[in-house]
């Protein structure tokens, strides 16, 4: 199966006909904040209106992936939000609170499920093919990424619309950063790794990708395959499992180009790169990505869409501060990432 | 046609049980689990009549053998799967590739509200332990931890398909030999957030539920928790027990047309029906009940009705909306359903549609008012539907 096009809105200049990171915005922040586009482009103006933040967020990147891939009305659209519309959620819930159950409004009510950005897609297409949603954490993404998969294996699909959409708010981020996810300080984005303290920097994004089951001129890269793995017991347990997929696939670790890795400047939470960097991954170029979307449940989309990137662009950004760049071709990209070392996982991307 | 796949366990608590058992006597006595609201603290006590289960949170605690300070929608959800689990007495679990697929619709919301009461008030307030669990994700993992499941774990939320939803992509993986054992369904308990949210919308009735009725004026909700212990052909093979049924089929499609509201043709709920029933290889004269989404408002009943008459006209299954003995379990209600649907097979029972009085003017048909019992069931349509347009259906067969 292949990645045909992708859509995706993030901290960084990432959004319809941009280069390729060669522009990276630099933060110095413990919260980074997406760069939302011109909606009125690509959303109908009354549309927008009605939309909270996420909605417009994830149904633009989508109809943007969509155009990309020249695609009116894919044969399914499968979603994945750790959090949901929490600004949706936070409203009504606020107002319920303050108001004590009493003159409620349905609109932020409604909005607030964790279907309604794939339920917006489907509606402004007037789709009625399968539409489903997940909200399983740190593998939401993961999740909504292996139905897309199931549906082009069961030939009950060519191509399928998956995203993953999560928003910070005030609120959000206020809890978060009491439960210790964020650095205490503002760190700038680019100096992540080197902090040698606990906790990320926040982040966000929507990110959708058309999965297509046949090749077409154009594709960003084909997609080989992708294994989850939760809470592994040991450092050691996870390099085993790197280990297990790559054989599943038939693949010597000094095959692959370039490692993407999950590492977000929690000293904790990186541990487990930094000793598969002397194990198994030593000697590959590996890089960050964590430093230019920030930490959240469904970052590893950020990564899927720069590997992707990587590969039909042939190029590893000098924004990603790669351990090295020899101007070798990219041919094939792993992705390794984890959540608060609860939910791993791995990405394979190959060239076309 | 791929392999079929089994359901070799079920287990569910609702306002109607704690258990199998005891659902299935609350339908042999017609005795519905709507009541004044005891459990949720609300302002709408007395307006608005629930179906609670009929336990306080450290009642569900010792049966789920879990702390009682969590989530109510984590306690329902692993006192039902570890029912079905045990229903199931799978031998040598642990060597099998076992997934646990999970649907709710709010998460710890019952716990978040809460918190928000303080934090609201000040940012650095309120009690973190009553936010830990909001992600709908952490209620999966909170069970899946004590089940001991750890292969493939997810969740899923579409409103009020989820569990529809979390039981058929159980299937799947276990067609494609990603999964053994999958124990899928759904769970949501009561909150103040649904309560108020349907309040908002105007869809619920003040008296108790009345599905498919001339006279229906909206739903009344209800909380609960069900699975099914899918398994694949090899391992129903090993099984000491009969599995209940086959997943002979199911459909997931969108009415695309509106957030809330279901289209006139009801479109969504024709398409998951028909789909469902095309994978079955399965014509309609051959399905037997029908287990309505049947919420009982305005909108749902004519939608889904006017679907079925598209689909089935001139001659009708027996028909029923069990939401009438468990008012509307959101996020749960598509996995009861399910529970049911295998009972309705392995038991031959038709199960009645309480308190229906007046036939819809729009409809040719009634749903079936009394309880049937031995009597041949071959194959169960269940329909869930929801917000976002969300229609799946599911198919159950004999074996």
């Amino acid at each position: 199966m292949f990645i045909r096009s992708t859509g995706v809105i993030s901290a960084q200049h990432s959004f319809g006909n941009v280069p390729f990171l060669e522009n990276p915005v630099e933060y110095n922040t413990n919260r980074l904040t997406c760069i939302e586009p011109d909606y009125k482009d690509i959303i109908d103006p009354k549309m927008i209106r009605r939309m909270s933040r996420i909605i417009r967020m994830g149904v633009a990147a989508a109809i943007g992936c969509l155009r990309e891939g020249n695609t009116d009305v894919p044969d399914a659209i499968v979603t994945g939000t750790a959090y949901g519309c929490l600004q949706d959620t936070d409203v009504f819930l606020s107002k319920m609170v303050e108001q004590n159950e009493e003159l409620l409004t349905p609109t932020a009510f409604i909005q607030s499920t964790h279907n309604t950005i794939g339920a917006q897609i489907g509606l402004m297409l007037k789709s009625n093919r399968y539409n489903n949603a997940f909200v399983h954490r740190g593998f939401s993404f993961e999740s909504a990424m292996l139905d897309g998969m199931l549906l082009l294996m069961e030939n009950a699909a060519g191509n399928v619309l998956v995203g993953a959409i999560d928003e910070l708010t005030d609120h959000s981020f206020a809890i978060l950063e009491r439960f210790g996810l964020y650095k205490k300080n503002p760190v700038t984005n680019t100096a992540l790794y080197s902090t040698n303290t606990r906790g990320s920097i926040a982040g966000e994004g929507s990110a959708f990708f058309l999965l297509a089951k046949e090749h077409t001129a154009g594709d960003y890269a084909k997609l080989d395959g992708m294994h989850t793995f939760y809470k592994p017991a040991s450092i050691v347990e996870s390099e085993e499992q790197v280990k297990l997929f790559l054989e599943s696939h038939s693949i010597d670790i000094n095959d692959i180009d370039l490692i993407i890795t999950g590492r977000n400047g929690d000293t904790t939470h990186d541990a487990v790169y930094n000793q598969l960097n002397r194990g198994i991954f030593n000697g590959i170029t590996t890089a960050g990505y964590k430093h230019l979307c920030g930490e959240y449940p469904t970052a590893v989309s950020f990564a899927l869409w720069l590997a992707a990137n990587c590969i039909k662009q042939n190029v590893i950004p000098s924004s990603l501060h790669s351990t090295s760049n020899t101007g070798k071709d990219i041919k094939r990209v792993l992705v390794y990432n984890h959540y608060q070392d609860i939910h791993h996982s791995l990405l394979l991307l190959s060239a076309c | 046609m791929s392999a079929p796949v089994f359901i070799a366990g079920i287990g569910t608590i609702s306002a109607i049980g704690k258990n199998v058992a005891e659902s299935m006597d609350a339908f042999r006595n017609g005795k519905a689990g709507m009541e004044a609201m005891r459990y949720l603290d609300s302002v709408h006590k007395n307006q608005l009549p629930v179906a609670e289960v009929k336990c306080s949170n450290e009642e569900l605690a010792a049966l789920a053998g879990l702390p009682a300070h969590i989530s109510r929608t984590a306690l329902l959800s692993a006192i039902a799967a570890k029912e079905a689990l045990k229903d199931a007495a799978i031998d040598q679990l642990s060597s099998l590739k076992v997934g646990f697929i999970s649907a709710n619709t709010v998460g710890g919301m019952d716990k978040t509200e809460n918190f928000f009461r303080s934090f609201l008030a000040d940012n650095k307030k309120g009690k973190l332990k009553n936010v830990v669990h909001h992600e709908c994700g952490s209620i999966t993992e909170l069970v899946a931890d004590k089940l001991g499941v750890k292969h493939f774990i997810s969740t899923i939320s579409t409103a009020c398909s989820s569990s529809a939803n979390a039981i058929f992509f159980g299937a799947r993986m276990i067609k494609q030999q990603m999964l053994d054992v999958a124990i899928a369904g759904g769970a949501d308990a009561l909150t103040k957030f649904t309560l108020n949210g349907f309040n908002t919308l105007m869809i619920l009735d003040s008296e108790y539920c009345r599905p498919f009725d001339e006279s229906r004026k909206g739903l009344n909700l209800g909380e609960g928790a069900a699975y099914v212990v899918l398994v694949s052909e090899r391992i129903a093979k090993q099984l000491a027990k009969k599995p209940y049924c086959t997943l002979s089929g199911y459909c997931n499609a969108n009415d695309a047309y509106h957030q809330t509201a279901s289209s006139p043709d009801g479109i969504g709920s024709f398409l998951a029906m028909e789909g469902a029933m095309k994978m079955a290889g399965l014509q309609p004269s051959d399905i037997d009940y029908i287990n309505l989404h049947g919420t009982g408002t305005q909108n749902n009943d004519i939608a889904e009705g006017t679907a079925i008459k598209r689909l089935f006209a001139p001659v009708y299954p027996k028909m029923s909306s069990t939401k009438s003995f468990t008012g509307h379990t959101l996020g749960a209600s598509g996995s009861i359903e399910a529970v049911f649907s295998a009972m309705s097979i392995q038991q031959g029972i038709i199960y009645p549609n309480l308190r229906f009085q007046n036939q819809m003017k729009e409809l040719p048909f009634t749903p079936q008012t009394t309880y049937i019992d031995n009597i041949t069931v071959k194959h169960v349509l269940s329909n869930s539907f929801g917000f976002g347009g969300n229609c799946s259906s599911l198919l159950f067969s004999k074996i």
